[in-house]
């Protein structure tokens, strides 16, 4: 399988392409994705082993229709139900959870649709994530913009009407450092009125500094929770260290943030078990920080530049709604976002659904949005970490929610 | 009937009907609010924070009471900045207090709304903090300068109605300020019994939001609110009078 990941770009050096081939072959040659790394703070923490125990001895076969049924008819789900609703037994009963569904999102969501959109700010990276288009032996155009530069394309973001951003970057601590993403953080609060990143994990003192330059919100994907299949596939770099990825949002909630987003990228191990991941460590963070505002994301695998073979294996839009409705039953009260990954019609449809919110006007490059909202010729920017499947507009996404009957909201937020 | 007004922060009210701006589109607000006949409406100052680009406040009609929500706030000193910042954005004195360091059932903190509704009624504004029914903490918001008390009937946005209904006759009894039911008023019927037990208004948003034709449902709470406050002023009949009344009295064996 991990074949299809590797991709070897021309431009390595022979001694590049040689370790690039070791780390990939061998197994003894890569490090411990337990053994943290000088100056990853440890917290202390039950919540791992809670979340990965149950990851780990869930049996998605052993559920039946009647579990299922069980499940839909009661009002406060269990982690039991939640499993029945997310087993294959569960997908004859599909639109019966979408209705279930729906009800939830409307009683805890009335009839809104939050809308927000991501800004690359560099795409520069130190790992090797054998599945993304941002990796370090990737052969694509790196980018990182100036203080200037992120304020032009904020600018020009802002000015489309957007309140709402989320910035990222590619994990390099010595390209994008801490002040620098901060800086970016304090440029963004003159323009947007509700800021969140999406960036390496950090210590708590550093999650505290991004927090007092603006930041309230933090997005970390785990990726899989499947911690082998996880070494298989972060070869490199800091992010290989499973834990102390897992532990970013606690460790986020502890520096002041009021809220945070978990997600596994469907498709990379057994989706069923990555999902009852995903909602376990949103559930198990709730109950310890219960003033913590926390969302779900659901993204599926998507070709990147140089392998455009990636895809999201077996989880089809069927499986992806399937568990958004389970989601969505288990924590009615939780966030839901789906991004560009998706296509306009699932995008459309799960919106009545499940979904709370949805991006547009979407780059994953770096410094084109001028070219992209405004059609000006750009060729100097970054290239981007995959594929989007939804390029609208806000204004088109705007009109396109009213027509779905739901209110778009730009801005449901105070820093204070 | 025409004198039985709502007094709250030097102002009179007719309607009792409190109403709720979140949650539907903001074309309907107006429709709404004439439907429901309201004459005070609620409104979130984080959903106002917002640039030009159809800011609630625009859509809510100039002839009724803004009343700014404090939501977001998860301690008093929060909801202290988010109430000043309110005052700020022209949304006048009133305030309605909410606290909430749950975000799951997103039940009211009493002990910060008492610490907020302090300090905001020292600073000259109409306070009506939300809150869980209970006896003390009521009285600790007199105490605070309140100008009314708003108990949740049951978890916010649950429209399972009157779920704290003994709590919260108890306040009605004890409490010398308006006692106005907030949140989990599902349907007409139980915004009219907490009229019958003698709440001065109830506060509806999700009720209307999810229903399928949102003014109708807004002009039946209408209705529904007057017929409950109508019924606590003809005082209840005697059928609702717990217990049975036996033929022969009780006491006819005394002797003079």
């Amino acid at each position: 399988m991990e074949n299809e990941y590797y991709v070897d770009s021309d431009k390595l050096s022979e001694a590049a392409l040689a370790r690039k081939h070791q780390i990939e072959n061998d197994p003894e040659c890569r490090t411990d994705p337990m053994a943290y790394l000088p100056g990853q703070e440890q917290i202390e923490s039950d919540i791992f082993d809670k979340v990965i125990s149950a990851a780990e001895s869930y049996q998605p076969e052993a559920y039946t229709g009647r579990d299922v049924a069980r499940a839909l008819q009661k009002e406060h789900l269990t982690a039991e139900d939640f499993k029945a609703l997310l087993s294959p037994a569960a997908e004859p009963f599909l639109e019966q959870m979408a209705e279930r569904a729906r009800i939830e999102t409307r009683r805890h969501f009335g009839n809104t649709v939050y809308l927000f959109t991501p800004l690359y700010i560099a795409n520069y990276c130190e790992n090797y994530c054998v599945y993304c288009g941002f990796n370090c032996y990737n052969d694509i155009r790196r980018m990182r913009l100036t203080p200037e530069q992120i304020e032009h394309e904020m600018q020009v973001i802002a000015e489309s009407g957007m309140e709402e951003i989320l910035i990222l970057t590619g994990e390099s601590r010595t390209q994008s450092d801490i002040q620098y993403i901060g800086e970016a953080c304090k440029l963004a609060r003159k323009y947007f009125r509700m800021v969140g990143i999406e960036i390496y994990p950090v210590n708590v003192a550093d999650y505290r500094y991004l927090h007092e330059c603006g930041v309230d919100y933090v997005t970390v994907f785990q990726e899989t929770y499947d911690l082998k299949r996880y070494e298989q596939l972060h070869l490199l770099g800091h992010k290989r260290v499973f834990p102390y990825r897992f532990n970013a949002q606690e460790r986020a909630l502890m520096g002041g943030m009021r809220g945070i987003a978990c997600s596994a990228l469907l498709g990379l191990s057994d989706f069923r078990r990555d999902a009852l991941a995903s909602a376990l460590h949103v559930y198990y963070l709730q109950r310890k920080y219960p003033h913590a505002e926390v969302s779900l994301s659901c993204p599926r695998l998507r070709p990147i530049i140089n392998n455009g073979r990636i895809n999201p294996q077996d989880v089809g839009e069927r499986q992806l709604c399937q568990i958004l409705c389970a989601y969505r039953i288990f924590l009615p009260f939780a966030g839901i976002t789906v991004s560009s990954r998706e296509s306009e019609t699932f995008r459309n449809g799960i919106v009545r659904i499940a979904a709370t919110k949805i991006s547009a006007g979407v780059s994953t490059g770096i410094g084109d949005h001028e070219s992209k909202y405004t059609g000006k010729e750009d060729s100097s920017g970054g290239d981007e970490q995959f594929e989007i499947n939804d390029g609208r507009s806000l204004d088109k996404m705007y009109s396109d929610m009213e027509s779905e009957g739901l209110q778009p909201v730009l801005n449901d937020y105070l820093y204070v | 009937m025409e004198n039985d007004t709502l007094k709250i922060g030097g102002r009179e009210f007719h309607s009792r009907f409190i109403l709720g701006s979140g949650k539907y589109s903001l074309s309907l607000i107006q429709a709404a609010v004439e439907h429901a006949g309201a004459e005070i409406i609620t409104c979130a100052v984080r959903r106002a924070n917002t640039k030009e680009h159809e800011n609630i406040l625009d859509f809510i009609p100039k002839n009724v009471t803004l009343l700014p929500n404090t939501s977001g706030a998860r301690n008093a000193q929060e909801a202290v900045r988010i109430a000043r910042l309110a005052r700020e954005l022209g949304c006048g004195d009133f305030v309605k207090i909410e606290i909430m360091r749950d975000s799951k059932y997103l039940l009211p903190d009493n002990q910060e709304t008492v610490k907020a509704t302090e300090i905001l009624a020292k600073e000259g504004f109409v306070v009506m903090p939300y809150m869980y029914p209970d006896l003390n903490t009521a009285r600790d918001l007199v105490n605070a300068g309140a100008a009314a008390v708003m108990p949740l009937a049951s978890p916010i946005g649950s429209n399972k109605g009157l779920a704290t209904r003994d709590f919260i006759q108890i306040l009605i009894d004890e409490i010398d300020l308006p006692i106005i039911v907030d949140a989990g008023i599902g349907r007409p019927s139980q915004a009219c019994e907490a009229m019958e037990m003698g709440a001065a208004a109830v506060m509806s948003n999700t009720a209307l939001a999810t229903a399928g034709d949102l003014p109708l449902m807004a002009s039946a709470f209408k209705k529904a609110i007057e017929a409950g406050r109508q019924a606590y002023l003809s005082g209840l009949g005697r059928v609702l009078v717990r217990g049975a009344s036996p033929s022969d009295t009780l006491t006819g064996f005394l002797r003079d």
